[in-house]
């Protein structure tokens, strides 16, 4: 039996969680809400985050334009992902939600804009 | 002279929030007055998630939080005067205000909220010796530069202060391929949230000094290193403990300052220890009319939070300058004892308040294993059990209106941690 303690991340409550992995039975206390619960057992199992970051905007208001991947993607493809990030440019007008890289890093996730950019 | 109902001083998100609440409280003249060039204040510049869980049960990136308040603004047809900057507040409620195709204009405002923000800790106040050589910037100036600039700040850094810009910077920087080497905290406990601290340090294994601090900057034209030394119970240095590191870059995130220049030249109260006005129960400050919330009245960990609050203030503005607003009684001190080192707000009119009131707070250090009571005269009112409470995160209790029935006016009440 193994016991883990994590702090949350899913909000910034910060929930203080113990996770108590027991062959495939996995357990979590300390979590106030679902959501706790859920990051417990995927932390242990198969950690997960959201990536953000910036790409190149032609033409924009503002030079670049902020972007995340649509879901969460595997923390360990986090450098992966930020590989694609970096290649990606787009033209301004950008509408939040425009898909800005498909497939990031081969997650099978896109990454999106954060917000809009008007053309210059 | 023009005259408007509601001027709002800030467009950020406290001052969307109060605009739109404002307005859904049935006021229609309302005047946004922001000096960026675009709504939603620092948010734009926080493209990390983790924004708007209690808010829209979503979690959003700061942009995209800031873009559902500027829309629901727009629906409304709320009026914002961008690249406007706000020079003075007088008496009266004159709002002196310029921009480029104005000039010098004041107008009379029926109510005003303050909604101002806050700016980061400078170099300057932090009395760290050594020339003053390029690379040394405010977390929060970084993440412009980086995040809305698309500049490139520095290759190898080292973050002073573990406020949550200075965390979130940490990890931002290295995803763009940079070094950071370590933070160093002054204090024995992180500034931010511990979340913060697992999803953005540990996650890539940059250390976090505790009780230690940045004690000389090296180079001239451009920083070259810098040493940490660590520090005693009483934050002085410690002698020859100092480590070298050599960086091009030294981020500072030492703190949030509530930005009220203009709440101290209109000769309204300000508390030592939020550095932000007084407020009544209805977020009222010294001046009859003039309303405050967000980072502007005390620094906030959660936009939602300052949302929840900015709601308030701009319905109990629009209730101000409608006269629907009840005046009577008097208005009892929240004071604190036991650990609390203030609360928000600082007076409350058992009379006027509405049937629950939340009062945030922040404690003067990590706590476990208390319980959090109030008080009204001696008598105790609420008790609820905290098993841990940290500086960094706010926290808050609720008083109901029914409990301070009994309340004379030379009562005050109490929020303490006890054992």
């Amino acid at each position: 039996m193994e016991e883990y303690n994590l702090t949350c991340i899913r909000c910034p409550m910060g929930c203080s969680l113990k996770v108590t992995v027991d062959g495939s039975e996995v357990t979590v206390t300390g979590n106030t809400c679902p959501r706790g619960a859920d990051y417990g057992k995927q932390e242990v199992t198969a950690p997960v985050r959201t990536v953000t970051s910036t790409v190149p905007v032609a033409g924009g208001e503002i030079p670049v334009v902020s972007v995340k991947t649509a879901g969460d993607i595997p923390k360990d493809k986090i450098a992966d992902v930020m590989k694609d990030i970096k290649k990606a440019s787009v033209t301004a007008p950008v509408k939040i939600g425009d898909v800005i890289a498909g497939n990031a890093g081969g997650t099978g996730t896109d990454v999106i804009a954060t917000k809009d950019i008007k053309a210059r | 002279m023009n005259k408007r109902s509601i001027v709002i001083i800030g467009g950020g998100p406290a001052g969307l929030a109060a605009a739109v609440s404002a307005y859904d409280s049935g006021e229609r003249d309302i005047l946004i007055i922001e000096r960026d060039d675009h709504l939603g204040g620092i948010l734009n510049q926080c493209i990390h998630n983790g924004f708007g869980l209690h808010t829209f049960k979503e979690e959003l990136t700061g942009p995209e939080y800031a873009a559902r308040f500027i829309s629901q603004a727009e629906e409304r047809g709320i009026e914002c005067k961008l690249d406007t900057i706000v020079t003075d507040i007088s008496a009266g409620r004159y709002v002196t205000y310029m921009n480029g195709e104005e000039g010098i204009v004041t107008i009379e405002a029926g109510a005003v909220v303050l909604a101002m923000g806050c700016r980061e800790r400078p170099r300057g106040a932090l009395g760290i010796p050594g020339f003053r050589p390029a690379g040394v910037y405010t977390a929060g100036t970084a993440q412009r530069l980086v995040n809305i600039e698309g500049k490139c700040v520095g290759k190898r850094c080292v973050i002073l202060g573990s406020g949550d810009i200075g965390l979130i910077m940490a990890r931002r920087l290295t995803l763009e391929g940079a070094k950071v080497l370590c933070v160093a905290e002054l204090m024995p406990y992180s500034g931010g949230l511990q979340r913060n601290i697992t999803q953005c340090l540990d996650d890539f294994d940059i250390p976090l000094l505790l009780s230690h601090t940045v004690s000389r900057i090296y180079g001239k034209e451009r920083v070259t290193g810098v040493d940490i030394s660590e520090v005693a119970e009483d934050r002085s240095i410690i002698p020859d403990t100092a480590v070298h590191y050599d960086c091009d870059t030294l981020l500072l995130s030492c703190g949030l300052l509530p930005e009220n220049e203009l709440t101290r030249q209109a000769g309204i109260d300000i508390n030592r220890v939020t550095g932000g006005p007084d407020v009544r129960d209805d977020l009222e400050t010294s001046e009859e009319g003039v309303f405050a919330c967000g980072n502007v009245l005390h620094v906030h960990d959660l936009v939602d939070y300052v949302s929840q609050e900015a709601m308030r203030a701009g319905k109990m503005a629009a209730e101000y300058v409608s006269g629907r607003r009840k005046t009577d009684g008097f208005e009892l001190k929240l004071v604190t004892d036991g650990g609390v080192r203030y609360t928000v707000p600082q007076y409350v009119s058992p009379a006027q308040m509405e049937d629950s009131l939340t009062v945030r707070f922040r404690v003067d250090k990590e706590y476990r294993n208390k319980k959090l009571c109030v008080y009204l005269g001696g008598r105790q009112i609420r008790q609820q059990p905290k098993n841990i409470v940290k500086p960094g995160e706010m926290e808050q209790v609720i008083i109901l209106k029914k409990d301070l029935e009994t309340a004379k006016p030379e009562d005050t009440v109490k929020i303490c941690l006890e054992d």
